[in-house]
């Protein structure tokens, strides 16, 4: 992936400042304030970080501390669409490493990582409970159940197919 | 308003036709609920387009006022889902698709006749049975805690009010003590279900005698163990149970701010939580002057953000407090100085879920469920290689053969049954010759294992025990969070030896060093987390010894080759 950077409009800063203002204290809330400056932002990337440092008066080494400990933090923009493959335990021992390998696979990259393209992303994650179903993929929030490793390719054209039809709109 | 115990009860009579179907009592309103589990699993099948359907079928039909669609919380059987019950026909369909919704109309709901093809089929007698309580799955269990999910509308205060809700915390404050409460949790034997065991009424009683102005009581709703989703279902189909058990236990230690701490990754459960807060807020039953008396008390939600480690409580607080998420040194232990150095008292959903009943029915009938030392009933979660996977509540002491052959049905494709582990990624296995064990604390910690937070993951023939091991070695290697050297390098060391071993380099050196190290980060890590982390590995060891010894390279193997294959490849990298 190219590291050009990439500069927020500033209504976002605004946004995330407004929502740190009307914190009734902000003495407990960075975890709170980082998922809503995840959810504004897409992901947490160093300015975003010392944004919040400032405004809170903390060292921005305490707010990358507390964003590289917890896994749902993330400093990287991801792809359009991300795929998650449940590597709970149920989903294990169902295959779901196969599966996730076959993810990799197919689009050559690993876990945490884009495609060139920009499309895709892919997370393994924890349980997300859906053990009856199990091995689960969801493609952004949208839960594939039972999976089997001759299914993976099919997902990852339904994605790539939608994207070729809005190509298509747009050159018509 | 509810400013008093009359109050409630009156509001529970005015709203008890809401469930005098479900309960099959007669009443005037609609002739028949149509109930549709929205627990996580069921959404995930699609049944938030079964609803859909059903609902427009319905009134393109003429049924609207007719016949209603209730989305409750989680029935339980996940394998099966999405699950519809029709009332008071008292018929249960399963597997339930989008397009089903319109034979439910018009065969059932317009003609009353039983649809054959969605009954459940009993894998055994290959017979359909219509009746939830006719299924072995449903049979040795016994709701106590999810009692009302998959009953009740979850995001419908006045459901809960009719079924009972708040009832026990009005008798609480306005008939009882606080040293009495303490002592009906004591004498029920209730001990905290998110894994450690701690007696609930003692841990409430040394909070209770602290000395500050200032006390918090903690939801811990962190359930980081994959495959385990019992606190998310109760959450989701009963959250008004776990708000009113905090409350209760905030009037008993004398905390007057509550906290739930829960997993971002639920959320369906945190959405329905959120509901459940603000409609107790304006029922008043969280707020100031609560029935009427001088006790006040809310609670907040805080988020978690994807760390295992915060199910320990002492991690989990320093999280509330917007830190990283690491444990501290005990003593002082939470009851003593917790959030923000006040005392604090931390229990599990379940445990949660358990105690406005224990206050209605009373110490005597919770503690004539279970074995000697652990009372009541337990939820564990059903998953892996087994036919019915899903959600269960048994009591204490149950075995687990019961569990696995009777409840869940066994395992499927006619395969053997190899192991089950109980606990997690901190518990341990237990083979065929635990399969008559009853149940409880004691009992599975004295065979090697844990009761943990509930999950139960079943494992056949084919399944390679070391494998697994290494399997939640990596998870706990991930989930370690630095703090203490043992935990921080121990727990990586362990895993590439596994590694080696599952990638046939390894010698028998490196299975007596992999056993003395899982020892020593037992006994020298800080928190449970990684105190518990080699639990796998060191059981896996002792009944599976021989599937260790198939992967070294240094003894001769009976094949007379150098390095043995596995039959089972599950997790190797060529």
């Amino acid at each position: 992936m190219k590291s050009s950077k990439i500069e927020f409009p500033k209504e976002l800063y605004d946004e995330l400042g407004a929502f740190i203002d009307s914190l009734e204290t902000t003495s407990g809330a960075l975890i709170e304030i980082l998922h809503r400056a995840q959810e504004i932002f897409g992901y947490l990337s160093r300015d975003v970080q010392l944004y919040i440092a400032r405004k809170l008066g903390i060292p921005g080494a305490e707010v990358y501390g507390v964003v590289s400990f917890y896994s749902t933090f993330t400093t990287k923009p991801s792809g359009k669409h991300t795929i998650s493959v449940c590597m709970g335990t149920a989903c294990f021992v169902r295959g779901a490493d196969k599966i996730l390998e076959k993810f990799k696979e197919r689009l050559g990259i690993e876990s945490n990582e884009t495609t060139e393209d920009g499309l895709f992303t892919i997370k393994d994650v924890r349980c997300i409970g859906a053990c009856g179903l199990a091995p689960v993929v969801t493609v952004d929030g949208k839960v594939y159940g039972r999976v089997k490793e001759e299914d993976v390719d099919n997902i990852i054209n339904e994605y790539r197919g939608k994207e070729a039809n809005n190509i298509d709109k747009v050159l018509r | 308003m509810i400013k008093s115990l009359d109050d409630l009860m009156q509001i529970k009579k005015q709203y008890s036709n809401l469930l005098a179907l479900r309960e099959h009592r007669s009443a005037s309103g609609p002739r028949m609920n149509i109930l549709v589990c929205g627990g996580t699993g069921c959404v995930s099948s699609d049944s938030d387009r079964v609803i859909k359907n059903l609902e427009l079928i319905l009134k393109a039909r003429g049924f609207a006022d007719d016949v209603k669609v209730i989305q409750t919380g989680c029935f339980g059987f996940c394998e099966q889902g999405p699950i519809v019950k029709i009332e008071p026909d008292n018929v249960f369909y399963v597997r339930v698709s989008p397009k089903d919704a319109k034979d439910i109309v018009d065969e059932h709901v317009a003609k009353g006749n039983k649809i054959e093809r969605l009954l459940f089929e009993d894998p055994h007698k290959k017979e359909r049975i219509y009746k939830q309580e006719d299924m072995d799955f449903y049979k040795k269990q016994v709701r106590v805690a999810l009692r009302n999910c998959g009953v009740i509308d979850p995001e419908n205060i006045y459901e809960a009010l009719a079924a009972g809700a708040y009832e026990a915390l009005g008798k609480v404050l306005t008939t009882m003590s606080r040293d009495e409460v303490i002592d009906i949790v004591k004498k029920s034997g209730l001990r905290g279900r998110g894994g450690g065991g701690f007696p609930t009424g003692l841990k409430w009683e040394i909070t209770k005698k602290q000395e500050d102005e200032e006390k918090f009581i903690i939801c811990n709703a962190d359930e980081g163990d994959p495959g385990a989703f019992m606190d998310r279902s109760i959450l989701e189909g009963n959250p008004h149970n776990v708000l009113e058990a905090m409350a209760i236990g905030g009037y008993a230690i004398g905390a007057n701010k509550g906290i739930v701490y829960i997993r971002v990754e639920y959320p369906l459960a945190v959405s329905r939580l959120n509901t459940a807060i603000k409609q107790a807020r304006d029922f008043g039953l969280l707020g100031k002057n609560i029935f009427g008396t001088d006790f006040s008390f809310d609670v907040t939600i805080k988020y978690g953000a994807g760390a295992f480690v915060c199910g320990e409580e002492t991690s989990l607080i320093n999280s509330c407090e917007g830190k990283r998420g690491e444990p501290n040194y005990k003593p002082p232990y939470p009851a003593e100085e917790g959030y923000w150095g006040h005392p604090t008292c931390v229990n599990n959903v379940e445990t949660f879920a358990n105690i406005p009943v224990i206050i209605t029915k009373g110490p005597e009938w919770f503690a004539s469920m279970g074995t000697e030392k652990s009372k009541g009933t337990k939820v564990f979660a059903l998953a892996g290689k087994i036919n019915n996977v899903g959600l269960v509540e048994v009591p204490m002491g149950i075995t687990l053969r019961e569990i696995i052959f009777d409840i869940g049905g066994g395992i499927p494709g006619g395969k053997g049954f190899k192991a089950v582990q109980t606990g997690g990624p901190s518990g341990g296995v237990l083979t065929q010759k635990e399969l008559d064990t009853p149940i409880d604390y004691d009992s599975l910690l004295s065979v090697g294992s844990m009761m943990g937070s509930g999950g139960m993951i079943v494992m056949d023939e084919d399944d390679n025990m070391v494998n697994i091991a290494k399997f939640y070695l990596e998870f706990t290697m991930d989930e370690a969070c630095g703090r203490c050297a043992a935990g921080r390098i121990g727990t990586k060391r362990m895993f590439e030896i596994l590694e080696k071993i599952t990638q046939g380099r390894a010698t028998m050196a490196d299975l007596d060093g992999l056993k003395q190290l899982a020892y020593l980060v037992k006994d020298s890590s800080l928190c449970g987390l990684c105190q518990t982390a080699p639990n796998p590995v060191i059981s896996t060891m002792k009944h599976f010894w021989g599937e260790y010894l198939e992967f070294i390279k240094d003894i001769d193997h009976p094949q007379g080759e150098g390095k043995y294959i596995p039959k089972n490849k599950i997790g190797i990298k060529a």
